[in-house]
């Protein structure tokens, strides 16, 4: 577990580097609202080239505050696919980083990036609408339970 | 338990499904540790011997040991000095059931207990199996819709939580995650893995991404959910 978190830690720590570079990138006008995720890019089928190593940017000046906002970070090639980052500033200071891309192509990166991601796909939970032929639940517990609930509840009044 | 048979081939022998019964019914029989008299309860009443016992109880156990190794030790049927295969007899039953059929000549039907589901072949010709995941938090409702082909389906959850118990090795809720529903190439695989994966809590799906030929969607509480990289090519796009 410690491992675990160890990797995830660095991993996240590598993204914020290529945001925090990208950022520098544009310190021209560092505060404009960087948005690429819908452009295309590549996926992680590395069969092409990827001779692109990432290198840490220098650092940032610790003391200047971001301006709040959603920063998207460019698409990174890093060995075993691409990855992207995108944060979150708020109150000057950065709220959370999150994964837009990650690998999931192939085996090994798909090993990899499971490593990387402690959440891998995450959603809002919502319903889909659609005729079903059949349905997988925790049905039977659940059932079991508002049942017994319910004759605890007419057993209490 | 509700036990669903559907086929679609176009011959059809009541006699079969007789067969498939009776076969569930001697699963039944033989491992339920509800009845006193099944020969899983004898073994825990200390009445027969574990080498004693006919050649299906030595499979299963043999195959539950199999699955805690699989688990790293998450799977594990002994509990209170008792032994409780229950969270990988359902899925081999039901597997098994299907190769009856299969036997049998039939090629497009599910089997379909307890929300447990072997499906194979189509529903009709180019139409896959339609699955709905229920929202445990809401019995009515489906929040995913899967097309699926000879493949197998298990969720494994639980609906009472809420309360505060915090699991003091990882500091997070013990009862963290509502459902866990895993796809696998049979449902002797989905049942067992989700079985397992639920113990693991919020890591389960973490365990099910470095698997292959498993996918999984844990749903968390009332608002979240998790997949792995591989789920989103069985969701019915709508």
């Amino acid at each position: 577990m410690k491992q675990y978190l160890r990797i995830t830690a660095v991993l996240l720590v590598f993204g914020l580097l290529i945001l925090l570079r990208n950022l520098a990138d544009n310190s021209g006008n560092k505060h404009r609202i960087i948005n690429q995720s819908k452009a295309s890019f590549p996926s992680g089928n590395n069969t092409s080239s990827s001779n692109n190593t990432i290198t840490a940017p220098t650092a940032p000046q610790t003391n200047q505050a971001y301006k709040d906002g959603t920063y998207t970070g460019s698409v990174e090639d890093a060995y075993y696919g691409s990855v992207q980052v995108q944060a979150v500033i708020a109150g000057g200071k950065i709220k959370t980083v999150s994964f837009l891309q990650y690998p999931n192509d192939n085996g090994t990166s798909r090993y990899i990036s499971s490593q990387v991601m402690p959440i891998l796909v995450s959603e809002a939970l919502k319903s889909q609408s659609a005729q079903v032929d059949i349905v997988t639940g925790a049905s039977q517990t659940s059932a079991a339970f508002q049942r017994s609930l319910q004759e605890a509840l007419k057993n209490a009044s | 338990m509700p036990v669903t048979i559907d086929i679609r081939d176009s011959l059809f022998n009541p006699d079969d499904i007789k067969e498939v019964f009776s076969y569930l019914c001697y699963i039944d029989d033989t491992f339920s540790t509800y009845k006193k008299d099944s020969e899983i309860s004898k073994v825990n009443q200390g009445l027969i011997n574990i080498k004693d016992c006919g050649e299906d109880m030595k499979k299963i156990l043999m195959l539950c040991e199999k699955t805690k190794l699989d688990t790293n030790g998450y799977f594990d049927i002994r509990g209170n000095g008792k032994l409780d295969p229950s969270g990988l007899v359902k899925g081999f039953a039901i597997r098994q059931a299907a190769k009856i059929l299969k036997r049998k000549g039939y090629s497009n039907f599910y089997l379909d207990i307890g929300s447990d589901i072997q499906l194979c072949g189509r529903k009709e010709k180019g139409t896959k199996w339609r699955v709905g995941i229920k929202n445990p938090f809401s019995q009515t409702e489906i929040v995913k819709v899967l097309e699926l082909e000879d493949m197998g389906i298990a969720t494994s959850g639980t609906y009472i939580r809420g309360s505060h118990i915090y699991n003091p090795l990882t500091g997070r809720k013990a009862n963290e995650i509502a459902s866990i529903t895993v796809i696998a190439r049979d449902v002797y695989d989905a049942d067992r893995f989700a079985t397992a994966a639920f113990a693991m809590g919020r890591d389960g799906i973490n365990f099910l991404e470095d698997r292959r030929n498993l996918e999984a969607y844990m749903i968390v509480d009332g608002r979240q959910a998790f997949s792995t990289s591989g789920f989103k090519k069985y969701i019915l796009q709508t």
